[in-house]
């Protein structure tokens, strides 16, 4: 077959979690070309969050992904936290910290499933979801959610550690860190694994570079950026002591392996804290009005590096809000390590950058088959929302 | 009494009856073993400890919407289930289990019936292709050309495997086989290579992890199947676990020495030698993960096909020191 035909991947496909549209060129087995399309998971969350206060927004923001909830609504209050001229006491700092790196390590270990599941080995997929509820059941007992932790505030956090969680916490770290070192090993030195995931979806470390990689797909490729280690927040740097970890292998086993390592480094960190925990307040007092001004806020998402733009007009409800979640900045370094690949590798290249498409879509302007692009502003589209439900019989 | 004891044979043992009957317990076996080896439960509770699942997984299937894509070869597409299910339930009349006499050539024993079985155990993959193919979808036909490509990776292979146990055994008759080693079983040890090579292949054949390349799930959707529903996917799936229950009993006729002893002591040998190759099976399932059709075609090619004739070659030397 040397012909090439397009395959469509998504908007439904089973490697897709989430919608969204690859077209490939396959020439039989072999991908030519690949091009994505987003915008079929568009929420228009960063225009809500204007019609909402900041405090409302917190919990808006948090609903961006269900998996890094919490680098959401910690990237957003310590934005608006810097606005607002605050600074949470150090026991608020620790408790902001611990919640990031328990969110890692439940985001790693649902990683590791997945890309097991992609490539077709399942009882890997089933035993590290099964260690997952371990931390599961700990990220519920100190925030009373498995999911959405609702967790940060501005000025700190909303529910303090007592003596018998920490003891719990630590119970349940040591048993994690003596399981992960098995999934390390495992996923480094099973034949069938290692045959799928060694020298598949190559991203040189230039090519990291130039294509704006973030988290753990840049540090796979021996690119040593991290927010925590590079724009210190939440305790880093001067309170929490942090190692990066990196790797030089470019490929899915890099990543794999670098994600494994950073969840031993996770252990670590929570075990500093838990042990090192400061006495005193959990929040300062915030003001309900954010003065005038705009600010960047970025923190170290499990996915990457996750950025918050926030611009205030010194009222209770901001003036713009901009996200960018770190499976966009991976999206170009995915289309690149997809070319030239087997359409084998398609999931587990796609999964290796662990994306989270509904956090990244964006509003996509469709033309139609003449060329006639449609762009409708706000009040056009409130307006057409109202009418489609109003012919259906619905009072707005 | 002779008509009788043939209708029995065809309809109920080790026919049509016991074929549906006993495939589904397998399905349930491989089913639970995979989920035991994956810390979960399996099958619980449709009959005792899931054991009716499988039957009512077939039904409910059997009673949904059967669709056809508009643009399939829609003759082929209808046709090439049922004909492989028939090619699967007939290779599994050959099975020798107690309706035979060595002395006797008969309908369902005679000389060369080795040969049939495994043309008759190829025949589904040829439909899984013309399955794929008739389909006219994307996904069906890469499925259908890694079908035929997997064909030729663990075909050569089987071949060689159980050419082995029949050329010590010096007969092309699986009962004759069976029967040489119930009378020798100290040859049995000589055949393990051609045995592992065998449960391999047989695991390719059955597309199983890590072998499963033509219904990857994650990449193809359902491969082969992708267009398949209702009635037709439900003979489908009847026909792997059928085909996995032959296909255990035609490794255990070679290697394992067939099941001697006529209705009764028979019949527990053909559960408990079968049983012991889905066993494995379920195990090579359980760890491993999908590997591509290329590493698939550079490991027949480079293990498997050159184990299985090492293996002749012991053979063959073995052969001339033998009484």
């Amino acid at each position: 077959m040397s012909e090439t035909f397009v395959l469509p991947v998504g908007p439904q496909h089973p490697a897709l979690k989430e919608p969204t549209s690859f077209r490939f060129k396959v020439d039989g087995e072999y991908i030519i070309d690949a091009d994505l399309r987003l915008g079929y998971n568009h929420r228009g969350m960063e225009k809500g969050c204007e019609a909402r206060t900041y405090v409302q927004d917190i919990y808006l923001l948090e609903r961006v992904c269900g998996i890094c909830s919490n680098a959401h609504m910690t990237c957003f209050a310590q934005g608006v936290e810097r606005l607002m001229g605050i600074e949470p006491p150090p026991r608020g700092l620790f408790i902001r910290c611990l919640m990031g790196e328990l969110e890692r390590i439940h985001s790693h270990l649902l990683w590791l499933g997945v890309a097991g599941h992609e490539i077709g080995f399942d009882t890997f997929f089933m035993y590290t979801w099964r260690d997952r509820e371990v931390v599961m059941d700990l990220l519920e007992m100190v925030s009373g959610n498995r999911v959405n932790y609702g967790m940060q505030t501005f000025g700190g956090v909303r529910r303090d550690l007592d003596g018998t969680q920490i003891k719990t916490l630590l119970e349940g770290i040591a048993a994690l860190k003596a399981r992960t070192p098995y999934y390390l090993n495992l996923g480094a030195t099973e034949p069938t694994m290692v045959a799928r995931i060694k020298g598949v979806g190559l991203l040189p470390k230039q090519k990291a570079i130039e294509l704006n990689t973030a988290g753990p797909t840049a540090r796979a490729s021996g690119v040593d950026f991290d927010v925590r280690k590079d724009d210190p927040y939440a305790g880093f740097g001067d309170l929490i002591p942090f190692t990066i970890v990196t790797d030089d292998g470019c490929d899915v086993l890099a990543r794999v392996v670098v994600r494994a390592k950073e969840m031993m480094a996770s252990y670590d960190i929570m075990e500093f804290i838990l042990k090192n925990l400061p006495a005193g307040e959990i929040r300062t007092k915030a003001p309900r009005r954010v003065p005038e001004g705009e600010t960047v806020s970025r923190v170290e998402a499990q996915r990457g590096e996750c950025i918050h733009y926030i611009r205030a007009n010194g009222t209770d409800k901001p003036d713009r809000v901009k996200v960018r979640a770190p499976t966009l900045a991976n999206w170009p370094a995915t289309l690149y390590m997809l070319r030239g690949a087997f359409l084998a590798d398609i999931p587990i290249i796609m999964a290796a950058i662990d994306p989270c498409l509904s956090c990244t879509d964006r509003m996509a302007v469709i033309s139609d088959c003449r060329g006639n692009e449609k762009v409708w502003d706000w009040e056009t589209l409130r307006q057409h929302g109202i009418d489609f439900h109003r012919r259906r019989g619905i009072r707005p | 009494m002779d008509l009788l004891k043939v209708a029995l044979y065809f309809l109920v043992y080790p026919g049509l009856l016991f074929l549906f009957v006993y495939s589904t317990f397998v399905e349930w076996v491989d089913r639970k073993l995979y989920a035991r080896f994956q810390n979960r439960r399996g099958p619980l509770y449709t009959g005792r400890a899931g054991l009716l699942q499988p039957i009512a997984d077939f039904i409910k299937l059997m009673a949904k919407e059967d669709i056809v894509p508009e643009a399939a070869d829609k003759p082929l597409f209808n046709a090439v289930p049922v004909l492989a299910l028939a090619a699967v339930l007939t290779s599994g009349l050959l099975l020798p289990v107690w309706h035979f006499t060595t002395g006797i050539v008969s309908a369902t024993s005679f000389p060369g019936d080795i040969i049939v079985m495994a043309y008759l155990l190829s025949l589904p993959t040829f439909a899984y292709f013309l399955a794929g193919w008739s389909s006219a979808s994307m996904y069906a036909s890469i499925g259908a050309v890694r079908v035929l490509t997997l064909l030729f990776s663990y075909e050569v292979p089987m071949f060689l495997a159980i050419l082995s146990p029949a050329v010590l055994a010096g007969s092309w008759r699986m009962a004759e086989i069976a029967q040489f080693y119930q009378l020798h079983p100290e040859y049995l040890p000589l055949n393990i290579i051609a045995f592992a090579v065998a449960v391999l292949a047989l695991q390719a054949k059955l597309e199983r992890l890590p072998f499963d390349i033509p219904e990857a799930e994650t990449e193809l959707v359902g491969g082969t199947f992708t267009e398949y529903s209702g009635r037709k996917l439900a003979l489908f799936r009847l026909l792997t676990d059928v085909q996995m229950v032959v296909g255990a009993g035609f490794l255990a006729t070679l290697f394992l020495a067939g099941f001697p002893g006529g209705l009764i002591p028979g019949f527990l040998w053909l559960i408990l030698k079968t049983m012991a190759i889905v066993v494995i099976l379920a195990a090579i399932r359980s760890v491993t993960a999908r590997i591509r059709i290329d590493q698939m075609v550079s490991f027949s090619w480079g293990y498997l096909a050159p184990a299985a004739l090492l293996q002749l070659v012991i053979v063959i030397i073995m052969k001339g020191f033998l009484p």
